[in-house]
């Protein structure tokens, strides 16, 4: 393909370095015709897919065809200018985790949970409280030094803030797993918003977890982590446990606060 | 088979669907009298959104006179010169004098206010049976396995027009998957709806809505399509006879699903259940229950004997409310750790065994979702093994499984494939499932051989404890749920000895 290549530089593979082979599938709203073939080869051309072949065309519904279209990609990512942030967990068992809170903390660390909004499944916040876990991995409900409230689904914002002010929590969990037309993101910033309004983020550690969330997108919507797919309870248990004996450092020596919040 | 562990199955789920059917005939809920009100014509929602029935059960349940029943207080307002039903409900729900408690009026008096109208509620079901009848006559009906697709835009309108696309891409059924809220709403939303997360909120005007595109789609694909909806959550009884009268052919409908997964409290869930299960066993309604949602929770290969022994304990309780097994759709899963070895042998294993077992039955199989990933090539390779299974062992009704199981609702294309797939699939191995014998004392044969002597045990230990205690224990599904914990418990009441409930009485056939 004549394009420059450097260790930086990344193009997609196909079967040799720098030809940028990709394949799209989709839909587009017309029944199937030379015209339709020539539509989607325009259309993954926009795309920035060079010398694109059409190879398959059909109806999908009436009035509706699926294409599948190679092409090569002109693109490339420069990989020395990414930055992904990602949590600082430190890799500890859930011993270790109980003898730290009790020796640096000395008292239970309170959480509270939920699936927020009119999300319904629960699946992501037991796993993480309840006392089965997953994975082989028991949930904070098994450690001595977590008191645990797992509220459930379908959790309004309101509520679970309230109950978290209520049993004086360190953490909110947050649980989103429905994510059409973003409803995750929604719930989650508008949590952020209401305890910003009501004067209390800086209260309580505030994580949010589910199947779309990473760390970054955590952050972009006001959180102090996010967990995604695979997350352990221990993980979250080493995070919480770590970031509170972070604050205790930090409401002893203020000078030395640091990062309290990213 | 040992046809004697067998029959022995089915004796002591009989025994334990008995002994919860001696409460539920005491006892009655506000979404059973709601689902009364209903069937006599009562319609309409506050400018809140707050239905008629709502208003008006709550009315009666908050003076703590429920236990008499709703006709009781609508048949009495009849007596009392209420013009209609309708009028009758607005002035028990609205009227400034709280209900009284006492009058004169005699039950006789009452029951025969109320014959015409409960004839006229059972003449809706009929008709809608005899229309369902009449155009199945007239389109031929797809081959078994009946291709099950869901959709699931949120909007009732997109649904339709992804309802067709379906149909015209093959499938059998239709099922538009309910809004992720709605089984915990102890009310049934009104209206066409256009906003959903998860899905499409159950209304009987949006039943209507995708029936009109699927009969519209039928008649022009001399097909006729089936259309299925959510007879689950705190308002199964009353969704049960909304997709009555609107011609639904199969509604997703447990005995104890609601409790399991939606924690739901399960006396509220056992006596919805009963009047649900009523209701379609007159409308000719094919259920499907969700025994598949066990091995989404509990390990597929371990607990595979929970959902043999929740199909008996289903059955049983079908039986109970009148459901031929014709119409018991017993829902399981091919949900095995695809790389352990063996996996498909196991999986072949489990779904000849429920086929065998369950032979007149309508079976739901239900596709991998656990172990699906974002690999969506990976993921169709493991959809087709499920097809092949499906209809080698003769499975009634399919869910396909979709290869973006893991990532998103399934886009028109992904279902156009999965479509293409099966359609591929069952027609390459139509005849498998005949020409196959399997190996006398092989993995297959003495897999189910294990399923069954596992599942009797746990009938033995239920029906020694009773279901509440076995429920309680976290015996299916892993999960535990308290007898008097879960969500609707305020809502049921015991019936008072001058209980009315003359559409009850007629579906039991007491009338």
């Amino acid at each position: 393909m004549g394009h420059p290549t450097s260790p930086h530089l990344l193009r997609a593979y196909g079967d040799r370095d720098g030809d940028g082979m990709v394949q799209m599938s989709f839909t587009l709203q017309v029944p199937p015709s030379a015209i339709a073939k020539e539509a989607a080869r325009q259309f993954a051309e926009a795309h920035g897919l060079k010398e694109a072949l059409v190879t398959a065309m059909e109806e999908c519904g009436p009035g509706f065809t699926y294409f599948v279209v190679y092409g090569h990609s002109v693109h490339h990512v420069d990989l020395s200018k990414i930055e992904v942030p990602e949590v600082d967990i430190p890799d500890l068992d859930k011993k270790e985790i109980e003898h730290r809170i009790e020796e640096r903390i000395g008292r239970k660390v309170v959480v509270v949970g939920a699936c927020t909004g009119s999300d319904a499944h629960t699946v992501g916040i037991d796993a993480i409280l309840n006392m089965k876990g997953y994975a082989g991995d028991k949930g904070l409900e098994s450690y001595k030094w977590f008191d645990t409230h797992n509220l459930g689904a379908q959790v309004e914002n309101e509520a679970l803030l309230a109950r978290a002010l209520a049993v004086g929590a360190d953490a909110i969990l947050v649980s989103q797993v429905i994510t059409q037309r973003n409803s995750h993101k929604e719930n989650a910033r508008a949590l952020v918003e209401l305890m910003k309004r009501e004067g209390v983020r800086e209260r309580f550690l505030l994580v949010f977890g589910g199947p779309r969330v990473d760390h970054k997108l955590a952050l972009e919507l006001g959180f102090d982590a996010g967990f995604g797919p695979g997350t352990l309870p221990k993980h979250v248990a080493a995070y919480l446990m770590t970031r509170m004996i972070d604050r205790q450092r930090a409401s002893a020596f203020p000078g030395k606060a640091g990062t309290a919040h990213e | 088979m040992d046809e004697s562990v067998v029959a022995d199955c089915r004796r002591l789920a009989a025994e334990i669907a008995d002994e919860v059917q001696g409460f539920i005939d005491r006892h009655t809920t506000v979404g059973v009298e709601r689902t009364v009100a209903r069937a006599y014509g009562i319609d309409g929602a506050d400018d809140q959104g707050a239905p008629l029935v709502n208003l008006l059960v709550e009315r009666v349940h908050a003076q703590k006179l429920l236990g008499r029943g709703i006709a009781f207080f609508l048949g009495r307002e009849l007596l009392r010169g209420a013009p209609s039903l309708q009028e009758a409900a607005e002035r028990l729900a609205y009227g400034a004098a709280p209900v009284d408690p006492s009058g004169p009026e005699t039950l006789a008096q009452i029951q025969a206010a109320l014959a015409a109208p409960t004839l006229a509620a059972l003449a809706r079901i009929d008709a809608a049976v005899h229309e369902r009848d009449g155009k199945r006559e007239r389109l031929a009906m797809g081959p078994t396995p009946h291709k099950y697709v869901i959709v699931a835009t949120g909007n009732i309108y997109d649904d339709a027009v992804q309802a067709k696309s379906a149909a015209h891409g093959g499938a059998d059924v239709v099922a538009v998957i309910r809004a992720t809220a709605q089984s915990l709403l102890d009310y049934v939303p009104h209206g066409p709806t256009t906003e959903g997360y998860g899905g499409t909120y159950a209304t009987q005007a949006n039943f209507k809505i995708v029936r009109e595109a699927l009969d519209a789609a039928g008649a022009e694909l001399s097909r006729y399509v089936m259309q299925t909806n959510y007879s689950s959550g705190l308002c199964m009884s009353e969704i049960a006879w909304m997709a009555a009268v609107e011609r639904l052919d199969m509604l997703l409908n447990d005995s104890m699903y609601g409790i399991l997964f939606r924690d739901i409290n399960m006396e509220r869930t056992f006596v919805d259940q009963y009047f649900s299960r009523r209701l379609i066993a007159r409308a000719k309604i094919v259920v499907n229950t969700g025994e598949d949602n066990y091995l989404t929770t509990a390990d597929a290969v371990e607990a595979a004997h929970t959902v043999l022994s929740s199909q008996f304990i289903n059955e049983a309780f079908a039986h109970r409310a009148g459901v031929a097994d014709e119409q018991l759709g017993l829902g399981h899963a091919y949900e095995i750790n695809p790389w352990i070895e063996d996996s498909f042998l196991l999986e072949l294993s489990q779904a000849q065994l429920v086929r065998q077992l369950f032979p007149k039955h309508p079976i739901k199989w239900m596709p991998p979702t656990k172990h699906k990933t974002g690999d969506i090539f990976h993921s169709h390779v493991h959809d087709a093994l499920y097809n092949l299974v499906g209809v080698t062992t003769n499975q009634s009704i399919e869910l396909l499984g979709m290869f973006t199981e893991a990532i998103h609702n399934p886009l028109l294309m992904d279902r156009y494939l999965s479509l293409k797939s099966a359609r591929y699939i069952f027609s390459a191995a139509k005849h498998l499932g005949e020409e196959l014998e399997f190996k006398k004392d092989g993995i297959i044969e003495r897999r189910a051989q294990e399923v069954l002597a596992n599942a009797h045990a746990m009938l033995v230990e239920v029906q020694r404890e009773g279901i509440w205690d076995a429920i309680a224990r976290g015996a299916f599904a892993e999960v535990k749920r308290a007898r008097d914990g879960g969500k609707g418990l305020a809502g049921v009441t015991a019936r008072a000895a001058e209980y009315v409930n003359p559409l009850l009485d007629a579906l039991e056939g007491r009338a």
